[in-house]
């Protein structure tokens, strides 16, 4: 149960003030060596030497204590108001679908119903879970206590993401998820003949992504191999079902008895829905890009091994992909455009990753790292790309002339994302 | 009120997760149930170092006892801070705190602080408080410790004309003296108050000397047959405390005891910190390495974990939380313990090794 939002951390923070002086906290113990370094690193940072991977561990170190030194009443101000700003479209919008007999009434209700579910799932549910806003200490914006509208339970999701997906990013065998057995996302990925199906299924799930991420996060893998008991798949159960049926009532029950008298009561109905639904296919879009594009990589567990501050930096530098644009648009992908930045810092506030992505791609060049980025519809169309291409066998690749008996020898995995699907950010 | 319990849980069902309160707190910041919230309707400079912050207080608060203190929470540099603040208005009256800037939370609550602000707060507390039965009172102050003894003397006195309190309080100079010009008057107006003002400073730097009864004997020759309160700092209740042991008046008087004091800070024990170690907070996820003279409360708030707390010094035992694993230090003993499930007083313990709390 460590924390891995800080999991690379060694740098002193400073605790109390007891006696007027603050008080040095010695630092954190840490999970991964300074020093040192795996066998071989993945071949994107294969030109670094130990001491470079060292001191690129310690310039990403000294960048996050920067960021965290000077967090304050500004960012504290920022959430607030996104907060405020989300709640207001959340009931204007759900009001205005009270009267979607009307058409415009019925767009612009649906509009902003959908903004104000997009703003809470993104910039503040994901980024809240995350942590990134504990240190106000406001128990209402807090980790521990945020509950989300999506079906799945904060508690549940926190467990699959925080601890698992953000820990063993893109470690084939270990960043499991749902898209393994559903869908084919890697080359390394055996094929088989139902994978044809990929392009379908990913068609389904986006509109109906929350639910994928419910499924995932019951862990159904993880009970077949008896890792996790039956008796905590029945507490998870429970726990989905009351979402489930409170979820439900409010979007599909609730809201559209509401209308009735306003003789709207269908049309608030398809508002909701289609609110859900454009939800959740923006976020399914934004978690492909994240670690589906091309050249975004993803490693072995002998390269994982042996790894250091340093190199866990560096796998989640290449194995995350950013989207390029506005502000807006960051602000709207809960600045999981930001992606690299975010793998690397999960837990510093989303509204500072501009900042921080500044120097990131300052310090990828100046170590000869990749730093992949695009504008969106190029992101998405790559990683949907890549779900069509693998709904097919890997392409063997050519051989040489007189090689023709070596048809049958393993095909060498091209480098390329694992299924995250299931995981927001 | 059934009714608005029961349209609230008709409403919660379109606000779900958030509560109908999440989204009225858009308008109305204080209606929220689950953080209480009082704004600031006055602000008053008393002294160069001290102001009363008047509140109005959102739902949830209770009236206060005159004598009783309330956690107020305060955001700094975007973070939520809580300090204790003996409310020092009259009971009935809207509540305020006044308070001293000595470090950092009083410092920026005393200058900082302005009309239409919102406080965080927790309900009034503690047990200083006037006795249940009318009797002749000796109150003993110095410096902020007046804060308190305020809203008894403003409850009371111009109340009960049998009111009988003698006032002794103690402060550097004329201009730091809370509530100076408001005693005097009082005093003038109602026989039942007398006040005794002692100036350090016009006393040539001598201060109200505690250690023997020369000084009280002069303030206020019956103090015997008085029913005694102090609140000051530290040394000046040691020294009152010791005394009124000393002098065998620490007998009951009717059903009161002779002397109750009220503490603004705790007693530590000097040097008993030791080792520290890595302190793990399981609920919360949050893990950080600690000295061995760093409060388990401050460790945890550090690292964003919302501890509960009180009063910060060990009395009110509003902070406790359960240890799973692991050692602490009573930073007032010096005291190791620590059995699995036991509650620790996290704003007086430290860790001693590796800790484990459920929180
Ligand atoms: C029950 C209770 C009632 C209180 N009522 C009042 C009140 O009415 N008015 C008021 O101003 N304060 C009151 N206090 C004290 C208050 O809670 C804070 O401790 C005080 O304001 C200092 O907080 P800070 O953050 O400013 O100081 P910090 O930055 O936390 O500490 C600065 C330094 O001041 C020392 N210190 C803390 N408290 C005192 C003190 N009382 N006297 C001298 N040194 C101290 C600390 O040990 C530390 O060394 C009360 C405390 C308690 C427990
Ligand atoms: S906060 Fe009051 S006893 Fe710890």
């Amino acid at each position: 149960m460590t924390a891995t939002t800080n999991r690379p951390t060694t740098t002193p923070t400073r605790v109390g003030t007891v006696d007027g002086a603050a008080t040095t906290i010695r630092p954190k113990k840490p999970i991964l060596a300074a020093t040192g370094g795996p066998a071989h690193r993945p071949s994107a940072a294969a030109h670094l030497t130990d001491a470079d991977v060292e001191r690129l561990g310690r310039e990403l170190d000294a960048l996050r204590d920067r960021i965290i030194s000077t967090r304050g009443a500004k960012d504290a101000a920022y959430i607030r108001r996104v907060i405020r700003i989300q709640r207001t479209l959340e009931v204007v919008g759900r009001a205005t679908l009270l009267l979607s007999k009307k058409k415009s009434a019925f767009v612009a209700g649906t509009a902003m119903l959908s903004v104000a579910k997009i703003l809470e799932n993104m910039e503040i549910g994901h980024n809240v879970l995350h942590g990134q806003w504990d240190w106000m200490r406001d128990p209402d914006i807090h980790s521990t206590t945020w509950e989300w509208d999506f079906v799945t339970p904060a508690a549940a999701w926190k467990h699959t993401h925080n601890d698992l997906h953000h820990t063993w990013t893109n470690v084939l065998g270990k960043d499991k998820d749902v898209g393994y057995s559903t869908l084919r996302m890697a080359e390394d990925q055996p094929w088989r003949p139902f994978n044809i199906l990929n392009p379908a299924i990913n068609l389904i799930l986006a509109p109906f992504f929350e639910w994928g991420i419910a499924i995932y996060d019951l862990e159904l893998e993880a009970v077949k191999d008896g890792e996790k008991s039956k008796d905590d798949l029945k507490r998870d159960l429970k726990a989905v079902g009351r979402k489930v049926v409170r979820q439900f009532t409010k979007d599909y029950a609730a809201t559209p008895l509401a209308a009735m008298p306003f003789g709207s009561g269908k049309q608030a109905l398809i508002g909701t829905f289609t609110a859900n639904a454009i939800r959740n296919v923006w976020a399914h879009s934004v978690i492909f890009c994240g670690h589906f594009p091309d050249g975004v990589d993803t490693f072995t567990e002998e390269e994982i091994e042996g790894e250091t501050r340093g190199d866990w930096y560096i796998r989640q530098m290449l194995g995350s992909a950013n989207i390029s644009g506005s502000k807006l648009m960051h602000i709207m992908t809960g600045n999981l455009s930001h992606q690299i930045e975010h793998h690397c810092f999960p837990d510093l506030p989303s509204n500072r990753y501009a900042e921080v992505a500044v120097e990131m791609r300052e310090i990828c060049q100046r170590y000869g790292l990749p730093y992949t980025t695009g504008p969106m519809p190029k992101q998405v169309y790559q990683a949907w790309a890549k779900v069509f291409r693998l709904a097919l066998p890997n392409r063997p690749r050519p051989l040489p002339k007189n090689a023709a008996h070596a048809v049958n020898a393993p095909v060498p995995p091209r480098r390329s994302a694992l299924p995250m699907v299931a995981s927001v950010g | 009120m059934v009714q608005i319990r029961a349209l609230r849980r008709v409403a919660s069902i379109l606000t779900t997760p958030r509560t109908p309160e999440d989204f009225l707190g858009l308008v109305n910041p204080l209606v929220s149930s689950r953080q209480l919230r009082g704004v600031v309707t006055k602000v008053v400079r008393e002294t160069p170092d001290s102001t009363t912050i008047h509140f109005r207080p959102g739902r949830g608060w209770n009236q206060h006892a005159a004598g009783q203190w309330a956690r107020i929470g305060v955001e700094i540099d975007g973070v939520r801070q809580w300090r204790s603040y003996s409310l020092s208005a009259a009971v009935g009256h809207d509540p305020a705190v006044t308070v001293t800037a000595i470090g950092f939370v009083s410092t920026a609550l005393a200058r900082d602080t302005k009309v239409g602000d919102v406080l965080f707060l927790d309900t009034p507390q503690g047990d200083f408080v006037l006795p249940e039965h009318p009797r002749p009172l000796l109150m003993l102050t110095a410096g902020s410790g007046l804060t308190p003894v305020m809203s008894m003397i403003r409850t009371l006195v111009p109340r009960r004309p049998d009111a009988d309190v003698v006032l002794i309080h103690s402060a550097r100079t004329r201009g730091d003296a809370l509530f100076h010009d408001e005693l005097l008057e009082l005093a003038d107006q109602f026989p039942g108050l007398q006040v005794r003002h002692w100036f350090t400073r016009e006393e040539g730097g001598r201060r109200l000397d505690l250690s023997g009864v020369a000084d009280l004997e002069t303030l206020c020759p019956d103090w015997r047959e008085r029913a005694a309160y102090a609140c000051g700092p530290t040394d000046f209740l040691d020294a009152a405390t010791e005394l009124w042991q000393r002098e065998g008046a620490d007998g009951a008087v009717g059903d009161a005891p002779a002397l109750t004091i009220e503490r603004f800070a705790p007693v530590l024990l000097d040097g008993v910190g030791g080792e520290g170690g890595l302190v793990t907070f399981e609920k919360s996820d949050k893990e950080v390495e600690v000295g061995g003279d760093v409060p388990l409360l401050d460790a945890g708030e550090d690292c964003g974990v919302v501890m509960p707390s009180g009063c910060r010094m060990g009395i009110c035992r509003s902070c406790l939380t359960p240890l799973v694993a692991g050692k602490v230090r009573d930073l007032r003993t010096g005291e190791v313990h620590g059995d699995e499930g036991e509650l620790i007083q996290t704003c007086v313990n430290a860790a001693a090794g590796p800790v484990h709390l459920d929180i």
